[in-house]
Order: structure tokens, then sequence, then C-alpha cells
């Protein structure tokens, strides 16, 4: 196999310093809006007693879940032996780290208590799938970085491939958990099922391959490397199954749902009912998430094109947010069923749909998150060499694919 | 007067099983009169009974809870702290209407329990589920998985806390069941003041003493759980539901 | 390079130098002020309490949340109400017998976010 060369991008243009700058910018807002947060308490954001998990969740929980799912490229070549895609390794493991550390960073800026992280890290009730989670990202970041040094130190390159393993069999247990924070709960209705867990883990698959699609064609076309048609091919299948995968996934979990008498209030709401939620499942997780990706990434006349692959990227990126929005404010927004059958009033808004609007502090805070995400990769691109100097077809061993 | 055989061994067997329970009896009279010395111990289980067909239009549970806990509120409904609500009930079918009063149901499975990250949330052995608030992370994950949205997220400071209730931004809060004043020997301030203002639908009691008033009536009477689905063998009862 | 590093190095010491022989150490930070109102003895010696007492409150927290221990002696109320100011009846506040010592020292603190750092109304005071 011929062998790959990698090489740092330059970064000194005006466009990579402007990219930089606009980033910075991203995460100053979220460090302001974490700030203002922290000291004057959550009531100015949108988050209430009812809702006590929004915008900020949202955005955390995606990137923490497409991290997981951006290792997958790395997984495919290094576990399952698919050398086309080895030169993609490095960048895929680079993606994970940064996603993860967006979300986290999210995450724990939102807490009520941020300073109180050492206490978290070192108090642990191993009964909370929370708890188990905030291990599993942990050592998810110290596995990858192990990984990827088995990448780049040309002495440890054996041993990538039993990393490759270890990382691969990691994540899945880290998305199961991440399921299984929503799957475990029996106090809200669009909770508790044993399906969340499987749906995050294909939700992973879909989000971050489309993050590390899109991130791998701007790197390509802002560095000047070229990335053949035979590689975006493949990307562009593997997309394609995954989001199918996820739409499978929902319909089945609907479908069981209104066969039951007692989650026909649930589904109603979600499907029928909900205002913004039915909106935004409809529209924006089945339509612009499943159906026009498929469309565009399938259809013989987008087959050629490089826009309609990143163009389905970016649906799928679009799609994932508000499924999420669905699962996370929707399933709080929903009310606690405590009384069947009965109609239920009270003054801490039982029985009602909760009311939510998005707040400037949450969303703010949200894209800030993404923000650190890419400026770390923008940086650690500039720094390190994680990006092969050519990814065109004669380059690449297509023949082992 | 002549004994025999069985008359004494009729007698002696009395006798015995008398000596051996007297002082199981005494001990749980030293449990129920707890020093400020002693641990909460797990002899004891506290729990509340309320009749719902007492209960009326009124708020003094609520009134009396936040006064005694030091519960203000901010004027945002949506973010203030409610330790215990009025929930009104309506038969969507028949329309038959209800009201009562809902805190924090001391389950013996709490969900809160089980999925707080740090353990600061926690149930006391005496069956109390309480925060910690000095381990709290303020993460919100336990006011997801309440089944009874008992539990509130203090949204910003707080000042002018009771000494013996504190309370913080950015921690989650619930009913204690008036833990300081049970450490008493009192009553938790709802029971107390339903009792003098009231409807008279509260009763407060230990569950694993066969003596008290509230155990007699949960096993003469009907009773019955929230959310008895979920398995959590709540500490608070109603009746009437 | 070497000679610019040794440039700045230079000016920067300079200036701190500077700015630090011009004000004494007590107008840039004032010292604690510990007032002891109350005549009684505090539950341990002074140097004892002085260097432990945070590890007696941490041990103290958990005996008395998780299992209920209220010894009065030992409550943070108790604390409060021997130590708090006779003026302002607060253990916080510039003079505050808690605060000025972890402002002089830089300690943050985390107890009064939560506690009230008030003295009880005379009824309640527990006695030693």
């Amino acid at each position: 196999m011929a062998s790959i060369h990698y090489r740092e991008i330059d970064g000194c243009s005006r466009g990579f310093y402007a990219l930089l700058g606009g980033l910075g910018l991203l995460v100053a807002a979220g460090l302001g809006a974490a700030w203002t947060m922290e000291h004057q308490g959550h009531y100015v954001t949108g988050m209430s007693n009812r809702i006590v998990w929004g915008t900020p969740h949202v955005f955390a929980v995606f990137l923490i879940v497409a991290a997981s799912g951006a290792l997958n490229v790395a997984s495919v070549a290094s576990v399952f032996g698919r050398d086309l895609y080895k030169p993609l390794a490095r960048l895929s493991g680079l993606l994970a780290v940064t996603l993860l550390a967006g979300g986290l960073a999210v995450l724990v800026l939102d807490l009520g208590r941020p300073e109180r992280l050492i206490v978290a890290m070192t108090h642990y009730n191993f009964k909370s799938i929370f708890a188990w989670n905030i291990f599993l990202y942990i050592g998810f970041f110290a596995i990858v970085v192990l990984y990827l040094w088995t990448m780049f130190e040309r002495r440890m390159n054996c041993y990538s491939g039993r990393a490759g393993l270890v990382a691969f069999l990691w994540r899945l247990i880290l998305t199961t958990g991440t399921g299984s924070i929503f799957g475990f709960l029996v106090a809200r209705e669009p909770y508790n099922s044993a399906l969340l867990a499987p749906l995050f883990i294909v939700m992973s698959f879909s989000f971050g391959l489309a993050i590390f699609v899109l991130v791998l064609m701007a790197a390509c076309r802002g560095s000047g490397r070229a990335l053949g048609d035979v590689l975006l091919k493949r990307l562009r299948n593997l997309l394609g199954v995954f989001v199918a995968t996820v739409l499978y996934f929902v319909a089945v979990y609907h479908l069981t749902n209104l066969y039951i008498a007692r989650q026909h209030e649930v589904e109603r709401f979600i499907l029928l009912e909900g205002g913004v939620y039915t909106a935004l499942f409809w529209g924006g997780q089945v339509l612009v998430g499943g159906i026009v990706p498929l469309a565009l990434l399938f259809a013989p006349a987008a087959s050629r094109s490089r826009g309609a692959i990143a163009a389905a990227a970016a649906c799928v990126i679009a799609g994932g947010l508000a499924q999420l929005y669905v699962l996370i404010i929707g399933g709080q927004a929903y009310p606690q069923m405590m009384f069947p059958e009965k109609e239920v009033a009270s003054s801490f808004f039982d029985g009602v749909v909760a009311a939510y609007v998005p707040s400037l502090p949450e969303v703010a805070l949200g894209v800030g998150g993404i923000g650190l995400a890419l400026a770390l990769t923008v940086l650690a691109l500039k720094v390190l060499p994680f990006l092969p100097v050519s990814l065109a077809d004669g380059g690449v061993d297509s023949a082992a694919a | 007067m002549s004994l025999d055989r069985r008359q004494f061994l009729a007698w002696g067997t009395a006798a015995a099983a008398g000596a051996a329970l007297v002082p199981g009896l005494r001990l749980i009279e030293l449990a129920q009169a707890r020093s400020p010395q002693e641990a909460a111990s797990a002899l004891q289980r506290w729990g509340l009974l309320i009749d719902i067909t007492k209960c009326t239009d009124c708020e003094v549970c609520v009134t009396a809870c936040h006064e005694e806990n030091g519960v203000s509120g901010h004027g945002r409904p949506e973010t203030d702290a409610q330790w215990i609500r009025k929930v009104s009930l309506r038969d969507k079918r028949t329309g038959y209407a209800q009201a009562l009063p809902l805190m924090c149901q001391h389950c013996e499975h709490p969900p809160c329990v089980d999925v707080c990250p740090t353990g600061a949330s926690f149930r006391r052995d005496d069956g109390i589920v309480l925060v910690d608030k000095h381990t709290c992370i303020g993460c919100r994950y336990c006011v997801m998985a309440c089944p009874y949205g008992a539990r509130s997220f203090v949204h910003e400071a707080v000042s002018g806390q009771k000494p013996d209730v504190p309370r913080g931004k950015g921690t989650v809060e619930s009913c204690t069941l008036c833990v300081h004043r049970v450490d008493r020997g009192e009553i938790p301030a709802c029971v107390e003041a339903c009792n003098r203002d009231g409807g008279n639908a509260m009763a407060f009691g230990d569950l694993n003493d066969s003596c008290a008033e509230i155990r007699g009536r949960l096993r003469r009477e009907h009773s019955s759980q929230i959310r008895a689905d979920l398995a959590l063998n709540t500490g608070v009862r109603y009746q009437g539901l | 390079m070497m000679r610019f590093a040794a440039a700045v190095l230079a000016v920067v010491l300079s200036v701190a130098g500077i700015a630090g022989a011009r004000e004494t150490r007590a107008s840039r930070v004032a010292m604690p002020v510990i007032k002891i109102e109350n005549g009684e003895a505090c539950v341990a010696p002074a140097e004892e309490m002085r260097r432990d007492h945070m590890t007696f409150l941490l041990h103290q927290r958990d005996r008395t949340l998780r299992q209920g221990l209220r010894e009065p002696r030992f409550s943070l109320k108790n604390c409060v109400d021997c130590h708090a100011s006779r003026e302002t009846g607060s253990v916080l506040g510039q003079e505050g017998f808690c605060s000025s010592c972890h402002a002089y020292a830089a300690v943050s603190m985390d107890c009064f976010e939560c506690h009230t750092p008030l003295r009880r109304s005379g009824a309640a005071r527990a006695r030693r």
C-alpha cells in the first residue's frame, strides 16, 4: 500500500484568520452567556422548573453524540480494515475529541454550580447513568488521544488496530449510555424506552459522519488539497445508509407507541397537536433530516454534484438538532401523567404543555460550544499533520476498499 | 389447683413469648424519642397520610411550608421554587372534581436518588429523601427523573434563609418532610397547619411503628399511592384518590 | 530574540519592584478583624480552630445531613450565633468574623450561599 503523506495546513491566509476570529467570537459569546447564567441565576434563561434542560442541552447532546459518531470513519479503517478510509482516520479522531470537548464545555458551563466540577469528578454514584457518562467521556478523551498517538507515531502504527478496537467498543458503550440518560427515566412518557439507546447509536453514526464530511470538504477546499470522487462516493453512500437507519428506528418507536392505547396521548402531542414540536418533528426531523438528504444523496441527478453531498450533510445536521429539540424539550414539555383520565391543574404548571422559548443566553452558549469544537479543530489542523496531502482518486488504494 | 402438662406448656410459652417481646417493644419506644446525638435509623420510616376528601380550596399547607422553610417567590411562577402545591383534578369523563396537596413522596426506591451523578440526592435511613446541597452540582437530572415533579431548581440568588433550612442558587431542592422539625420530635409544618387551620386532612407518623395512629389507619382504611404502578413504595399515601 | 526577552523581563520586574516599594502591605490588603465578642471559649482551642475548622465543618456536615446527628455545639448555627458581630448580627460584611479572615487569606467561602450568616433571634440559641 502506498504510504500516505500528511501535512499541516498552512493557516496563514486572511481567510484562515477570519475564520478563527469568527469562531473566537462565538466562543466569547458562549462564555459571556455562561457568566451571566452563573452570576444571575438561571432565571435569565428560558428554562424553568418544568423545562430544566433547554437549548444548551440540545446542542451539547448533539455535539456529544456526533463526537462518538465522528470516530466511525477511523473505526471503519482500523477495525474493519477498509484501507480506503485510512487517510481519513486522523481527522476522524481529531473531530471526535474536539466535538466532545465542545459538547462537554456547554454541559459544564450550564450547571447550576459549575465550580463544583471537581466534586462531580470525585464523587460518583455508580447507579447513575449520568455518572457513568461522565466517566465514559473522560475515558473517551484518553482513549482517542492514545489512538491518535498510535497513528501519528510510526513505531506505534502496528498498535493502531487494537487501539481502534478499544475506541470503537468504548464509544458504543458511551453512546448507549447517552441514550440511556433518557431511556432510563420512568418519569416522562416520551422517554422510558429501551429503544433510545440504539437510536442514539445510529444517530451518532449519522450526525458524526455528516459533520465529518462537511469538515473534510471545507478543509480540503480551504487548503487547496484534492478530494477524490471515489472517496466522496463511499462517504455519500455511508451517510445515506445511516440516515435511513435513523428514520427506521424513529418509525419503529412511533408505530409501537401508536399501537398502545396508553401512549396515544403522547403520540397525538408529538405527531399532531404539539405546535412547534410537531412542526419540528415532521418538517425538521423527518423532512429536512431524513427525506431531503436521502433524495440529495441518492437521486441520479445529484450523484455527480459535490454541492448535493454538502447540502445533504447540512440538512442532516439541521434535522438532528430538530430531532434532539423534540426529544429533549418536547419530552419535558409534555405533562407528566400522574393521574390517568383526569384533567390536572396547579400553580406548578401540572397537566399542561409547558411553555418554552429559547433565550439568547441559551442559544449563545450552545453555539459557543460549536464554535469551540470547530476552533479547536482548525487550530489542530494547523499545528499537527492531521490532513493528508492529497485524497485524489489515484493516490488512494481503492482496490482494497 | 393442679396444673397439667398442657396447661403448663401453654402458660410457659406465653410467658416466654412475653419476655421475648417486651425488650422489642422497649426498643421501638426508644427509637421514637430520638435525641440529637442519635443517628436517624432504619427502624423508623416517616410517612404522611392525606385524606383528600377533607381537602378543600384552602392552601394553608402551602403557605405554612413556604413560611417555615423560607421559600419566597420572586413573582416568576415558572422559575420560583415550590416545595408543595395544590393540584386540582377533574375526571375527563364524569367531571368529578378533587384537590390534593402534592409534595416529594419520599419513595423507598427514589428515581431521583438513582440518577444523581454525585450522590447528592439521597435517602436517609429513616426514609426522608433529601438533597445534600454541598455536593449538588445543579445538573437537574433529578428534576427530569422525578415522576411527581417534586423537585425545584433554585434559579436565582436566595437571601434571608431560615437558620434551619439552608437553600441557595444553583442547587436543587424539594420537600424535606421538615426534617429539622422531625428530628426535634415535632411534625411537619404543613401537617400542623392543616390540622390547626385547614381541613384536618393530613397525618404524620412512623410507618414502621405498629402503635402509631397512621399505621393503624393504613391497616383499617383504604389508601393508595400516586403512580403505584412504578413500584416506588412512597412514604406519602392518599385516601380518596 | 534573547535580548528582546531579557529586556521585557527587566521592564516587568522593575515595574513590579517600584510598585511594591511604594505601598505598604497594610494599605494594600486589610488585615483581618478578629473580634471575639462572646466571652465563652470556642468548642476547640483557637489554634486548632484556626487551622482545622474546615476539616471539622466538612466532617460535621455529613454527620448532620446524612446521619441526622445534630449535636448543638457543633452546628453551624451555633458557630454563627456566637461569632456574629454585635452590630450587624452577621458573620459576613467588612468586619464580619468569617469574611475578614477569608478576604485577607483570599480563600473563597461557599457556606453562606446557602446558610444564613445571621445570628438567630435570642430564644433559639444553644447553650454550651
